[in-house]
């Protein structure tokens, strides 16, 4: 009884919060009152979000590359595989797995945390009572910009960490002396389908505006004070993560199967 | 013309406003007065529309705030200058961009002509040659200065100052009452002042509303304060030594 009346009251919760998500959205993509301060903001964002996630995207990526291509080769070190395996199977699994979600997956955690503090001490500050008071619409303001810069800018942060994964793995191949350059080359041009990169890029998209609207949505509802802006910020980074390794799934039953 | 009718406003359990009516006159400085918690700031949010109240409402020359839609809110918005009991000034911006930000995302004049208007603004609170700093390099009684310029940057119709001389010296805690006053004067603005200062109230207080455990406990001018036996308002206003030798010297009691 007791716990029929428990998860009636979680299910209300979430309702309520996805509910009051939606609604945020609404708000979000109401009319903006100055186009060209949008843009400049969007630049802006543009720059904090994406170009400075550069470092840590290029350092991951690489490192990744190499683990992945020297893991591949020992766990399938037969006689019978093909020598350039290793370098197909290090294309195959940056491509669709490792860059789209594991680098959304870590850019939740950098910008997600991000935007969810500063919109959230802005909320406790009454720096959005502030934008709201003027008649500005706070939430398109603030988030808007937000949202189209890491849709922008994130397609290339992930061709980025393609590429250097890549670069990495065949390093890192070469370097210890476990795959030869020729056959690692001959793996990741073996039966290569743009597709796949189409499919990695639409879930970056996708998880961009995931990052950005979940964080954004727990910075913007943060009540109280500095105490709980540290409390959104972890939650945008569980809820971001959360959420899109269950679209990950869907999106990876619907775009390859 | 700004009439609050039997305005109540609750927190889960807690009833912080309870069927406050009072009338805030235009070209006149309005004050707010009352003991801290007693639910000042709250009445200026709901009045504004940030916070929505249970019952009663709030008219704008006549109009209800809350009939009324989007559009009209957003047009006696831009008319509404506040300034927030913390500042609320935008961390990531500069003091000019501060008092710039509402010029730019409504006004039509070109970038000289708005820092021009900025300017202005700053010098009238004495703000100079701080254009470029962020709030966090200012010290809390400029960070309230600079809100008071971003607030009459728009020449609002309604002017909110939520505690404007909290943390400021004596000194300058007077020009800035003697500036809302001629702003108030000058623009004919209704001006609402929410204070528990005893100087300012001295000072420029015209149309006092005093508030009481979220009741409206006295409404009254700067005078008659000192002629009611409201005994609540009486301990608020006489707590100190200096309005009593004030009073003394008034009505000789
Ligand atoms: N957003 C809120 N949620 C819940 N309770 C609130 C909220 N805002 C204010 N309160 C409560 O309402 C009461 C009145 O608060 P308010 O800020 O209006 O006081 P005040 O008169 O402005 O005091 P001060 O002079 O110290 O600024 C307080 O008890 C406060 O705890
Ligand atoms: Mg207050």
């Amino acid at each position: 009884m007791a716990e029929g009346l428990f998860l009636a009251a979680a299910r209300m919760t979430i309702l309520y919060h996805i509910g009051r998500y939606f609604e945020l959205l609404g708000l979000v993509f109401g009319r903006p009152e100055r186009l060209g301060l949008y843009w400049k903001r969007t630049v802006e964002e543009m720059d904090l979000l994406g170009v400075k996630s550069l470092g840590i995207v290029a350092l991951l990526s690489a490192f990744m590359g190499a683990v992945i291509t020297i893991q591949t080769k020992t766990n399938i070190d037969s006689p019978l595989i093909q020598a350039w395996v290793v370098g197909f199977a290090t294309r195959q699994s940056t491509i669709l797995e490792f860059s789209p979600t594991i680098i959304s997956l870590i850019l939740a955690g950098k910008v997600g945390s991000n935007i969810a503090a500063e919109i959230g001490s802005m909320r406790v500050k009454e720096q959005i009572d502030a934008l709201d008071i003027m008649g500005v619409n706070s939430a398109g303001y603030l988030i808007l910009p937000k949202i189209v810069a890491t849709m922008a800018i994130n397609p290339f942060l992930v061709m980025i960490s393609m590429f250097l994964s890549i670069f990495g793995g065949w390093l890192a191949g070469m370097e210890s002396g476990i795959v030869a350059s020729a056959d690692f080359i001959q793996g990741i041009q073996m039966g290569f389908k743009p597709y796949h990169v189409v499919y990695a890029l639409i879930k970056t998209v996708v998880f961009a505006f995931i990052i950005t609207t979940v964080s954004a949505y727990h910075g913007y509802y943060t009540r109280g004070g500095t105490r709980e802006v540290g409390i959104s910020s972890t939650r945008a980074v569980v809820y971001s993560n959360v959420v899109i390794l269950v679209t990950n799934l869907v999106l990876t039953q619907l775009l390859l199967i | 013309m700004i009439e609050v009718r039997g305005l109540s406003k609750r927190f889960g359990k807690v009833q912080v406003l309870q069927g406050i009516d009072a009338v805030f006159v235009p070209g006149k400085v309005n004050q707010v007065i009352g003991k801290s918690g007693s639910g000042k700031s709250v009445l200026a949010k709901c009045i504004v529309g940030l916070h929505r109240p249970e019952e009663g409402e709030v008219l704008y020359e006549g109009r209800s705030f809350h009939a009324m839609d989007k559009d009209e809110k957003r047009e006696i918005r831009q008319q509404i200058g506040m300034l927030f009991q913390g500042s609320a000034l935008f961390d990531s911006q500069t003091v000019l961009e501060n008092v710039m930000f509402p010029l730019k995302m409504f006004g039509t004049m070109p970038r000289s002509e708005m820092e021009d208007r900025a300017h202005v603004c700053l010098k009238r609170v004495n703000i100079v040659d701080k254009d470029g700093l962020y709030p966090a390099e200012l010290s809390g009684g400029m960070q309230k200065r600079v809100g008071i310029a971003r607030a009459i940057a728009m020449n609002p119709k309604y002017l909110f100052c939520d505690e404007p001389n909290s943390g400021l010296d004596p000194q300058t805690s007077i020009v800035i009452d003697d500036l809302i006053k001629e702003i108030t004067d000058e623009f004919n603005t209704t001006t609402l002042v929410i204070t528990h200062d005893m100087n300012s109230v001295m000072e420029t207080g015209e149309n006092i509303l005093f508030i009481h455990q979220g009741r409206k406990w006295w409404q009254g001018g700067r005078e008659d304060l000192f002629h009611s036996d409201n005994a609540e308002l009486n301990a608020f206003i006489f707590a100190g030594d200096l309005m009593r030798t004030v009073k003394k010297a008034k009505t000789g009691s």
